[in-house]
């Protein structure tokens, strides 16, 4: 099979989305009929040996998740795709959503098959209105095709595929916020367990996948698990889309093999720093991963060898700090959006992020005093896992206590001598 | 009801007829009408600009979900407005790529030109402005949008730009 960007492949820059019948002659559709010969555990067993990690960030593998929810009983089920794309410095989702709709239709059918979900939400986040109208229409087309609805191709098997549109909050990424805010409350995170998988939205089996993921299902069923893996480099299967924002010369998102390295994606598919820039450190995945440096270009994007130096991989589109922007600056920055997107449930996030916020307000002013640095070491611990009900809290820490850790001589120079970068 | 809602709000607006209706088709999507809260919510202030005291005891009362707990909703969303806006809505964004690209010089030169700081509206009414979390736009930022349209890569003279366009349509 000589398909080696499923992802991609349909996509154009300028042209408007496939339509069903082009998508169609393009190959796609053709997974829901090679899944419906098969019995749905096993299609699940597929995605599994396939290798595929979930691609919202924390790369767990897809398969497993799913094989986690009880046999069908005969009552609703649900499959959720989390699209509320809001981690500051990803835009995957977007690409995926505006330029090829049916690839993600596609993938929640033959998904949607595999867990025998009767009923699938997009949950879109309400700042993305060209994906809105882009899925609204594919939504359409897969219906007077026959491809959603009841009996689909003839098959025993129905679904509805419905598009929420929400309204803005980060916290709603969180699968069970996010299923909070699917019930029309308020997106607080729910306490697991029970994991959605056995009670999820309106207490039933619910599976929630990241957008990027579900588009990975089309090419496994039509293709196969050894194309699937034959696709990564090394022992790393499939591809995924990275991309690069910040002082580059050539930002955007692309997709590769799983295993490329960060030096790759910045210098041949970025183009390498504007001229005049040089790269100070990265946030690899997110603006809730810890800072990695450029000695750690030459690591795959892979979770595991993230993990290894110390950060995470997350959504792996990359952020660039360059040698002209504050590093203090870029981290009140993150904790500003963290400490304005906390639900408020919990302490250390509803507290310890606006007084991490009012510190780095105080340096960045030239007010700071030594004894915040050491305010800020601690809070990083207040705030890390295990003290908080949900991620957010130690994801902010993360880029927080990363940048004491490697640009302490910048907070020491804030308290000293305040600010030295122009812009802010 | 004793609750800040009944305090300030006289009684329920009427909802119109292509507002029910709308809400009407958002529920044929989940099994219960409490889930249907938000996009309503969103239905009315797509029409009305914003979500009034009295608009949302109607959408309480509508979908008979009690109102604290649909105000609990309404103020927990960003992109819901409790308070009166422009005509158009500036949302710039301000999450780190746009950061270090010089969205606060867009916010000065936002404030020069149109007189107004965040979370303040022209005298014309014709123009909000409100900081937005990560747009997800980031290869291209600086970005903003006006209403439903997304602007990138931002300079001072493309918003000028873009500010004359909307004042034109006006």
């Amino acid at each position: 099979m000589s398909i080696n960007n499923p992802l991609t492949k349909n996509i154009e820059k300028g042209r408007a989305p496939f339509t069903f019948a082009e998508y169609k002659a393009a190959g796609g559709y053709q997974s829901f009929a090679n899944a419906i010969k098969m019995a749905p555990r096993d299609v699940m067993g597929q995605v599994k040996d396939a290798g595929l990690g979930g691609r919202g960030g924390a790369g767990f593998n897809t398969g497993l998740k799913w094989s986690f929810s009880p046999d069908p009983d005969g009552l609703p089920r649900y499959l959720v795709v989390n699209a509320d794309e809001m981690e500051p410095g990803t835009f995957k989702d977007r690409l995926l959503m505006e330029s090829d709709p049916h690839l993600l239709i596609e993938g929640m059918i033959t998904a949607s098959y595999a867990i025998q979900a009767t009923t699938g939400y997009i949950f879109l986040r309400g700042e993305y209105t060209v994906a809105e109208e882009n899925l609204l229409k594919a939504i359409a087309e897969a219906y007077d095709n026959g491809m959603l609805g009841k009996n689909i191709q003839g098959s025993d098997f129905s679904l509805d595929i419905y598009l929420h549109t929400s309204a803005g909050r980060y916290i709603c990424g969180e699968e069970t916020a996010l299923i909070n805010a699917l019930e029309g409350k308020r997106a607080n995170p729910r306490f697991k367990p029970p994991f959605p998988q056995v009670s999820g939205l309106w207490g039933r089996p619910t599976l929630v996948n990241n957008v990027e993921t579900i588009c990975n299902i089309p090419g496994i069923l039509t293709y196969g698990v050894d194309w699937f893996k034959g696709l990564g480099l090394g022992d790393e299967c499939g591809t995924r889309i990275s991309g690069v924002s910040g002082r580059v010369k050539n930002p955007g998102c692309w997709e590769m093999p799983v295993g490329t390295t960060f030096r790759t994606l910045l210098e041949d598919y970025a183009g390498g720093m504007q001229d005049g820039y040089e790269l100070k450190a990265f946030l690899p995945g997110g603006g809730s991963t810890d800072f990695l440096m450029p000695e750690h270009l030459d690591l795959p994007m892979i979770p595991g060898e993230v993990a290894k130096a110390g950060s995470r991989l997350g959504t792996s589109l990359i952020m660039v700090l360059d040698d002209k922007t504050c590093p203090v600056g870029t981290v009140r920055n993150l904790i500003k959006f963290f400490a304005h997107e906390s639900c408020g449930w919990c302490t250390p996030c509803r507290d310890g992020l606006p007084w991490v916020e009012h510190i780095l307000n105080k340096m960045e002013e030239g007010k700071g005093e030594m004894k915040d640095i050491e305010i800020l070491k601690e809070m990083c611990g207040y705030m890390g896992p295990g003290n908080t009900f949900c991620a957010l809290a130690p994801g902010a820490a993360e880029p927080l206590q990363s940048s004491l850790k490697y640009f302490m001589d910048e907070y020491e120079s804030h308290v000293k001598h305040g600010c030295s970068y122009k812009s802010h | 009801m004793n609750n800040i809602i009944a305090s300030t709000a006289l009684k329920a607006r009427q909802l119109t007829d292509e507002e029910i209706h709308e809400i009407e088709h958002e529920k044929t999507h989940y099994p219960y009408a409490q889930a249907v809260g938000l996009e309503a919510l969103k239905i009315v202030q797509k029409y009305q600009g914003w979500v009034s005291d009295e608009s949302l005891l109607a959408v309480s009362e509508y979908l008979d979900i009690p109102p604290d707990d649909l105000e609990g909703v309404a103020t927990f969303f960003n992109m819901i407005f409790r308070r009166p806006v422009g005509k158009n809505v500036i949302l710039l964004c301000d999450s780190v790529a746009c950061w270090m690209l010089g969205c606060d010089d867009l916010k000065a030169h936002i404030t020069s030109v149109l007189g107004i700081e965040y979370g303040e509206t022209t005298e014309d009414n014709l123009f909000t402005l409100i900081p937005v979390p990560c747009l997800g736009d980031c290869d291209r930022a600086p970005s903003m949008m006006v209403g439903r349209e997304l602007y990138r890569n931002l300079t001072n003279e493309k918003i000028d730009q873009i500010i004359a366009d909307y004042k034109a349509k006006a």
